[in-house]
């Protein structure tokens, strides 16, 4: 129970609150407004950042592949996975699973009747890539690779089509060199052209069914990489784990290794990071200035309150005391801006997190991750709660500065202070 | 026995390269239950000698004894202790604390003294009833009349049963008749309760009502009559 003496205590602090309600109020908007700001700034950081994961990884990456060891840093196209069949039976038992294809990548002259470009030839499953990537959504004219085996279809990027100068229906003809050392050529026809708003994607990408390719490159039933995406960016850990793991019952398990999104497009976990880290700097900014907003306003306190802690120095009330005092004050302060400022934020951020941030003017870098629809903001428990308990953590620290001049004062000077 | 011993007491402050004797060999001693002034013209040291009886301030030299205690052997957490427990200030501009009710004002120095909080108020309103301000327990300092603020004032002096109270010119924002008003109420107390009272005055009336007077001239005792 507490003892009455806190009560009075706190019922001075919270009236001596209210004895300036403008300047009370202007602190307290000041913690309000950067606590918002926080909430608002950190949701709508997480919530672009799974966005560009997801978008960058649904594009192209998936959130895991399997590979054979060596084949991320070289791409040499012998490095394969010889017999993925019993990888993806492993694989398809892990429930946190969401889908997986195969895909087999080399990189190939591409010549179309007036012109000849290099171009990244990628065999992609057309049963099951629309279930790991986005690619399908991306045609922007034509149709996606139809099912049927051994078709001699093509996807081609939208800045590949324009360099080519090629449109749905013209052939191409692709020259490269098979797994075998022996040349590989092919005839395929354009049957989709898709624009994925990565620039490096769209003009450097030509997609075939992987049944064609292996029998272009001479691969037989190898591939280059088994895509999986889990139910979400949080499973990616467990799924990981558990490939690890499986694969040391398979055969081939030993030669091969498993990346996840982070190590796949490590420019992604860059941009986030140095997004991150320019966000945490400029919410120490913000926290500093609400900082020197509340120490002003207790140096001012102090000030003009001098007298009256004289006097009640001099009638009894010890130095501990009036401190207590001046923290309860602080505190309330705190209390109130950064409650209004949590409930002010988490509306406001709740409402984008249904409607969205329109990003459809986003810039050349967002572009590069996929983003160039909507973003959504993610209110958590993290970004709810992160940034105003940084800034009340701040406040009370800076508080206790002019909270200590206090201990230094004698009754008598006080009493006599102009 | 005496409540108050002041012996030998000297207080030199500086202004700039200046010295001033504000008190200069003070020997006084007061018995329990005196009402009595300390006067003078401005700069005779009576504030400071009262600042010195009431533990505000220490003397450069002598020593300062209340109800049996040594100042020169006390530090300051000690001071404030017999401040708050045997010392009642009434100061000449009412310094209430401005967020507290007439009867908050009252009981707060019992809070510091940890007493129980229906108790506290119980005796807060006795106190007040005392003064004459039954109607106005709840009023905030700024809602009262200079008069009634130094009444309640006197109430927060009063109410921890200390051993002297020590009034520094209680009367001088007050027009003549509340000053009386509440001169007449002091002298109640001193003579029902006989708690000690010392004030610091240049107030004619006040001396008039001083069963004891004490002149001060430049720091040193110029006269020092009972009537």
């Amino acid at each position: 129970m507490q003892s009455p003496q806190v009560n009075m205590d706190m019922q001075m602090a919270w009236r001596n609150v209210w004895r300036n309600p403008r300047r009370t109020w202007l602190t307290v908007g000041a913690i309000c407004f950067a606590c918002m700001v926080l909430i608002f700034m950190l949701s709508f950081q997480f919530g672009s950042y799974e966005t560009m994961i997801n978008s960058s990884v649904k594009i192209n990456t998936g959130h895991l592949q399997v590979q054979a060891a060596g084949y991320f840093d070289k791409k040499n196209m012998r490095r394969v996975i010889n017999d993925p069949k019993p990888v993806m039976q492993m694989i398809s038992a892990i429930k946190q699973v969401e889908a997986m294809t195969v895909r087999a990548n080399t990189f190939s002259l591409v010549s179309s009747e007036d012109r000849t470009y290099g171009a990244m030839i990628v065999g992609i499953d057309p049963a099951h890539e629309p279930e790991v990537s986005t690619l399908k959504q991306l045609i922007r004219k034509g149709e996606f690779l139809p099912e049927k085996t051994g078709s001699d279809r093509a996807l081609i990027g939208s800045l590949l089509a324009r360099n080519l100068k090629v449109v749905i229906g013209d052939e191409l003809t692709i020259l490269g060199q098979g797994k075998d050392g022996s040349v590989a050529a092919s005839i395929v026809t354009i049957c989709g052209i898709f624009k994925s708003g990565i620039d490096g994607f769209d003009r450097n990408t030509l997609h075939i069914p992987i049944k064609t390719f292996q029998a272009v490159y001479f691969m037989d039933a190898a591939v280059h990489e088994i895509v999986i995406n889990a139910n979400s960016l949080h499973d990616v850990a467990a799924v990981k784990k558990e490939i690890i793991n499986g694969l040391k019952n398979i055969p081939e398990g030993k030669k091969l290794v498993v990346m996840d999104w982070d190590e796949l497009v490590p420019g992604l976990t860059q941009a986030i990071r140095i997004d991150l880290i320019s966000g945490i700097i400029f919410w120490f900014l913000l926290v500093l200035v609400v900082a020197f907003s509340i120490l002003n306003t207790f140096l001012m306190a102090i000030f003009e309150r001098t007298r009256e802690f004289g006097v009640m120095m001099a009638i009894g009330t010890t130095p501990q005391r009036l401190v207590k005092l001046l923290l309860y004050e602080s505190n309330f302060m705190t209390i109130v801006g950064v409650g209004l400022g949590i409930i002010i934020g988490c509306g406001i951020t709740g409402l984008f997190q249904v409607y969205g941030i329109d990003m459809s003017g986003a810039s050349e870098m967002l572009k590069q991750y996929g983003i160039s629809g909507r973003i959504y903001p993610r209110l958590s428990l993290i970004t709810a709660f992160a940034g105003p308990v940084l800034v009340w953590i701040i406040t009370i620290a800076v508080a206790f500065y002019p909270a200590m001049k206090i201990k230094k004062l004698q009754p008598i000077e006080a009493m006599t202070h102009v | 026995m005496p409540i108050v011993e002041v012996k030998g007491v000297d207080k030199v402050y500086h202004q700039g390269d200046t010295a001033v004797h504000a008190l200069d060999n003070i020997h006084l001693s007061m018995d329990a239950g005196s009402f009595a002034a300390i006067a003078g013209p401005s700069g005779s040291g009576k504030t400071t000698l009262l600042n010195m009886i009431g533990g505000l301030d220490l003397p450069d030299h002598g020593d300062v004894i209340v109800d049996g205690r040594h100042f020169s052997e006390m530090n300051q957490s000690q001071l404030a202790q017999l401040r708050l427990n045997r010392i009642g200030f009434v100061f000449q501009a009412y310094n209430l604390i401005p967020v507290l009710s007439a009867v908050e004002n009252v009981e707060y120095v019992m809070l510091l003294q940890g007493v129980e909080k229906a108790e506290r108020r119980d005796r807060a309103m006795a106190m007040l009833d005392e003064v004459g301000l039954t109607e106005k327990y709840d009023n905030r300092p700024a809602e009262l009349s200079g008069g009634q603020q130094q009444r309640v004032a006197v109430a927060r002096a009063i109410v921890s049963n200390p051993a002297i109270v020590l009034a520094d010119e209680p009367t001088a924002n007050l027009d003549s008749k509340t000053g009386e008003g509440l001169l007449r109420i002091m002298a109640e107390m001193n003579e029902r309760r006989n708690v000690t009272f010392i004030f610091s005055t240049h107030d004619k009336m006040v001396m008039d009502y001083a069963h004891r007077l004490v002149l001060l001239r430049d720091g040193m005792i110029d006269d020092d009559r009972s009537k």
